[in-house]
């Protein structure tokens, strides 16, 4: 096995062209636990730790630009205001061991369905930055992911920032699992409210192959929304809205039985997500305007 | 490959370093250094909690290369002339029974204890929630924290 440890963003495209089987390692905090119980012995580990451009976040034209190698301690305790939910899913990544080292960047290379990072970036609209020797390209997350634990990515491309504009409204994520640190989703929902487009953003995670949005769920409730002038009245959402939004959450996802819980309790599980999600910031919807009043 | 870095304040290298070994494997094997201990190896169970530049990480999950160049501090590393206050604490309250977890949970304990001296029950369970005790129950585990808390 070869250990590469390129020192600049130019020499690890350099590196992942030369060595296309390589594996980015960041955190480490998946990487090497396929390591270490040897369910992968990859030719090469493509360490980058020490790429300073992938370890820090900037606003850049208007959008957070999100270093991929940025730890989601960081995204806690510097990204709460402007990436509002992604800051919410990473409080719910497994211990204070764990986000001290794992990262955005890594959760999305990893594309595990149930990656806490991933419902909340469907929700806000974001897109992946991934380069290589060839260029630099930008995907949604909506199109990023492939089937379980692949994605969009070449082989010689490596994942440089996620690009998420700045909420123009609440975001919300939840999580169910079978306690409150240290466990991997049974399922997730992450929400956004986009007042600026009178859009609704969702993600859905652990209840289908990839990480998912409920595209037809966002479109129905921001059309109900309109319908009933709420966006500008700013009044309160209907419980039967809420409920049938989350009906038709739970009818975008496509779950399986597996150890961590049943297609039917997540199933049930997203409906209730997406009711409550949806209801928590609608209401923190209209007191931004009661504050604002 | 051979690994050069600091561990508990001495320059320390290591030679035939397996390109994919991780850090726990290094210091226990390579650097003689058992204290952290080695169960899950996939950052479950805590127990094998370093400083790697003053953060607490699993060692297990960091790959020895990536250590390269950097400072790493191990429970052998926690006491100074005596016992660290966080170790005497747990002596004291009779948290530890069989041990193993015990390296780990010092770690955690004095990093939540550096960053927030008086920390309240809530947050002393969410610093240890990277940290699985099958002995105790853990409130013997809360007593000492609390215990460390008071006599810093």
């Amino acid at each position: 096995m070869d250990f590469l440890a390129p020192t600049s963003w130019a020499e690890a495209l350099e590196c992942k062209a030369a060595h296309p089987d390589a594996v980015a390692i960041a955190g480490g905090t998946d990487v090497m636990v396929e390591l270490n119980f040897d369910h992968r012995r990859p030719p090469a580990l493509l360490d980058l730790n020490r790429v300073p451009e992938l370890a820090d976040w900037a606003l850049d034209d208007g959008r957070v630009r999100l270093g991929a190698g940025v730890p989601y301690v960081r995204v806690i305790s510097e990204l709460g205001h402007l990436l509002p939910g992604l800051a919410m899913a990473a409080r719910t990544v497994g211990s204070p061991q764990i986000r001290n080292r794992g990262t955005v960047g890594g959760n999305l290379g990893a594309a595990s369905p149930a990656g806490d990072s991933h419902p909340a970036l469907l929700a806000a609209f974001a897109s992946v930055e991934i380069g290589s020797v060839r260029g630099t390209r930008e995907v949604p997350v909506a199109e990023f992911f492939t089937g379980v634990k692949r994605s969009v990515l070449e082989p010689d491309e490596l994942i440089s920032a996620v690009l998420v504009t700045p909420p123009s409204g609440p975001q919300q994520f939840s999580k169910i699992g079978t306690r409150n640190a240290m466990v991997i989703a049974v399922s997730a929902f992450g929400f956004a409210l986009h007042p600026d487009t009178r859009t609704v953003g969702t993600g859905i995670g652990s209840a289908a192959p990839t990480p998912r949005p409920a595209p037809e769920a966002a479109a129905f409730l921001a059309g109900e929304l309109e319908a009933a002038g709420l966006w500008s009245s700013r009044g309160a959402l209907p419980a039967t809205l809420a409920t049938e939004f989350g009906r038709r959450v739970r009818d975008a996802a496509a779950p399986i039985d597996d150890v961590r819980g049943s297609a039917a309790y997540r199933s049930h599980a997203l409906s209730v997500m997406a009711r409550r999600t949806a209801t928590w910031a609608w209401d923190a919807y209209r007191d931004e305007n009661r504050s604002a009043a | 490959m051979r690994i050069e870095l600091t561990v508990n304040g001495v320059a320390r290298e290591a030679d035939d370093v397996w390109e994919g070994e991780s850090l726990l494997y290094a210091l226990r094997e390579r650097l003689g250094l058992p204290g952290s201990k080695n169960a899950c190896e996939q950052g479950e169970c805590g127990s094998c909690t370093v400083y790697l530049d003053g953060a607490p990480v699993c060692a297990c999950l960091v790959a020895a290369g990536q250590a390269q160049g950097r400072e790493v501090t191990t429970v052998e590393g926690l006491a100074g002339d005596g016992l660290d206050p966080v170790q005497q604490a747990f002596v004291e309250k009779g948290a530890v029974q069989c041990g193993f977890c015990t390296p780990g949970f010092l770690m955690s304990t004095k990093d939540l204890l550096d960053r927030d001296p008086a920390p309240s029950d809530p947050e002393i369970r969410e610093a240890l929630a990277g940290n699985l005790c099958r002995c105790t129950g853990y409130e013997k585990i809360l007593d000492a924290v609390r215990t460390a808390a008071a006599n810093r």
